[in-house]
């Protein structure tokens, strides 16, 4: 792994949000290589910039300055059409809220992300039951979110991250809605992808027990970013 | 790629509530905007439907309907022996000098006076006219004061049944018989003898000559020789013509009317539907930043708002072409303001109408609909998420 160019190559990156006349920086000269199959943990008090951050590397936000590369492609110089494209294949997005849409079903809402592929009908229902066979739901297919536990929901909604096979997966506080029994499950859910699939997996957590099952803990204070082993913990 | 239809269309079932009283505004105006055109379309229809494409009307120049013109015993004996005039099965002429004159009767129920046309009618009218048709009675002696009445005449009007008496021109009348003449201008006529009627009401000249070419083709010649003719100020018209005009007016003012109404009412339609949709727009911040993320165009929002608000106009058009469809049952009766008599007719739903109308709904939701959708398309992806 050591001898393969990082999947997220960040260099120099600022941001800064504009309240008024009033300019907030936010991120600061961040550079951060993250390599291919890595489970990454973004760390850090509120309004350190975490988030930011993943939005980022996402593709859902625009820096100021600097730049993210992103298995080769240079994110940061992409219009917002072609960005919107190159998320629908490379990047699965899971939220601390779910964000299913609650009108869809559970296989609904993860075909939804292959909607944006060539894929056929058939193959778009033969991906979406995989998927829901990996996050264990697939006897749940035809229920609503309404229906389903706040665990089952975030389980449906990592299906979705993964069903497009997207470069790299990013979790904004995976476990921050869940119970303890709940969270449990959907980190060894995130652990498996990331050993048994090799995903890349970047998240932000206030949880020190997530925090726990990365790889890797980078810790953001007042948009500065700082490296601790994981044995910081 | 869009997002599945199933999202919009679910999304107005989830909010029926609100989805339902959208629609029932929007239905309202449809169904406005329907009946109004199928009333015009009614009027229409029984006065086109009146006339047959064989029949030449033949009237004293510029007067719009028989009530106001004058054709005299000479003029009506020139048309008489032009060639072009069809010859009936005992080579009698078709062809029946008129006259028509209006009287005010009252209506059965209310008492209400209202314009009723009393046509005199010669031999061979009923020939020309294959579509009236005895019901009930027997037809008039000549030279006696017999009528019989239009169904709708006897239906709506005191003294029009057989063996009522009506009064009128100094005299009693008998009404005889009662023809039936479809869907036309005729049932709301009440016809007599010609010449006992031009005694009755002291009127020297008869209102128009109808006659019925021996080939139709050969119109445009008649009409070229009879109105270029010295001795005649008349003009020719094909029935169909002639009963087309009498209902232009009327019908151009009931859909300036309706469509006038109808695009006042429609604004209130329409702030209604963008309420709803700003509503949802705002109730689905978080998910219009999930769909974005996910990488869902700015494109595939606006048009899935578009749909959503389009759904809206379609259901409340099929609800409201759904009750206009049940005013057909309905007989209306009102004065047609170029002949100053009362007609009756029906509401017409043609395939135009439904097409109008549900194009009309189509709009009311694109136009309510399309500002929501823009600023759902248009939102920041970020702030979206932070929201839900």
């Amino acid at each position: 792994m050591g001898s393969k160019a990082p999947i997220v190559e960040i260099r120099n990156l600022y941001k800064s949000y504009h309240r008024g006349n009033q300019i907030l920086p936010v991120l600061n000269d961040i550079t951060l290589d993250i390599d291919e199959g890595e489970f990454l943990a973004l760390m850090g008090p509120s309004g350190s910039g975490k988030t930011t951050l993943l939005n980022l590397i996402a593709g859902i936000d625009k820096a100021d300055s600097g730049t993210i590369k992103v298995s080769g492609v240079e994110i940061t110089s992409l219009s917002e059409t072609e960005l919107a494209l190159w998320r629908a294949t490379n990047v699965g997005f899971i939220f601390q809220f779910y964000n299913l849409i609650p009108v869809l079903t559970a296989f609904e809402n993860v075909e939804l992300p292959l909607l944006l592929t060539s894929l056929s009908r058939k193959e778009r229902r033969e991906h979406a039951e995989m998927a829901l066979r990996v996050v264990n739901l697939y006897d749940r297919m035809e229920h609503y979110p309404g229906q389903l536990s706040g665990g089952q929901q975030q389980r449906v909604a990592i299906a979705r991250a993964v069903v497009p096979d997207p470069t790299i997966l990013v979790a904004d506080e995976p476990t921050g809605d869940l119970d303890r029994v709940s969270a449990m499950e959907i980190l060894d859910l995130m652990e498996r992808l990331v050993h048994g699939f090799g995903k890349t997996i970047i998240m932000v957590t206030h949880d020190p027990r997530a925090a726990k099952m990365a790889h890797i803990i980078k810790h953001l204070d007042k948009g500065v970013l700082n490296v601790y082993p994981q044995n910081h913990l | 790629m869009r997002i599945p239809l199933s999202y919009s269309f679910r999304n107005l079932w989830t909010r029926r509530l609100t989805t339902m009283l959208t629609t029932s505004g929007m239905a309202l105006v449809v169904f406005v905007f329907a009946s109004i055109l199928m009333l015009a379309e009614g009027l229409q229809k029984t006065l086109v439907e009146t006339g047959s494409y064989d029949n030449v009307v033949v009237i004293r120049k510029s007067s719009v309907s028989e009530v106001q013109s004058g054709v005299d015993r000479l003029q009506a004996s020139i048309i008489e022996t032009q060639p072009e005039v069809a010859l009936g099965a005992n080579s009698q002429l078709l062809l029946a000098k008129e006259l028509v004159v209006l009287i005010s009767l009252p209506k059965r129920g209310s008492d209400k006076p209202s314009n009723v046309v009393i046509r005199g009618i010669s031999e061979s009218s009923l020939m020309m006219r294959p579509q009236v048709k005895l019901v009930e009675g027997r037809m008039p002696r000549q030279g006696s004061s017999e009528i019989i009445a239009g169904n709708s005449i006897a239906k709506r009007f005191k003294g029009g049944g057989v063996g009522e008496v009506l009064r009128f021109g100094m005299r009693d009348w008998t009404v005889v018989g009662i023809f039936d003449a479809g869907n036309t201008g005729f049932s709301s006529e009440i016809w007599g003898d010609a010449d006992q009627l031009m005694q009755a009401f002291r009127r020297p000249v008869y209102s128009s000559v109808l006659l019925k070419l021996r080939n139709s083709s050969e119109f445009q010649g008649f009409k070229e020789r009879i109105e270029s003719d010295p001795r005649l100020t008349l003009e020719a018209k094909r029935e169909t013509r002639y009963y087309k005009d009498q209902s232009e007016i009327m019908a151009k003012f009931l859909r300036i009317m309706g469509i006038s109404l109808t695009i006042i009412f429609s604004l209130g339609a329409i702030i209604g539907a963008m309420i709803t949709m700003y509503a949802a727009v705002a109730h689905r911040t978080g998910e219009i930043g999930t769909l974005r993320a996910i990488g869902f165009q700015r494109t595939s929002i606006l048009s899935a708002f578009l749909i959503e608000s389009l759904l809206l106009g379609f259901s409340g058009g099929c609800i409201g072409l759904f009750f206009a469809s049940f005013l057909q049952l309905f007989t209306i009766s009102t004065m047609n303001f170029q002949t100053f008599s009362e007609l009756a007719f029906n509401f017409s739903l043609t395939f135009e109408i439904i097409y109008k109308a549900l194009l009309f709904s189509l709009i009311m939701g694109f136009v309510g609909g399309a500002l929501p959708a823009v600023r759902a398309s248009r939102m920041n992806i970020v702030e979206s998420l932070r929201a839900s």
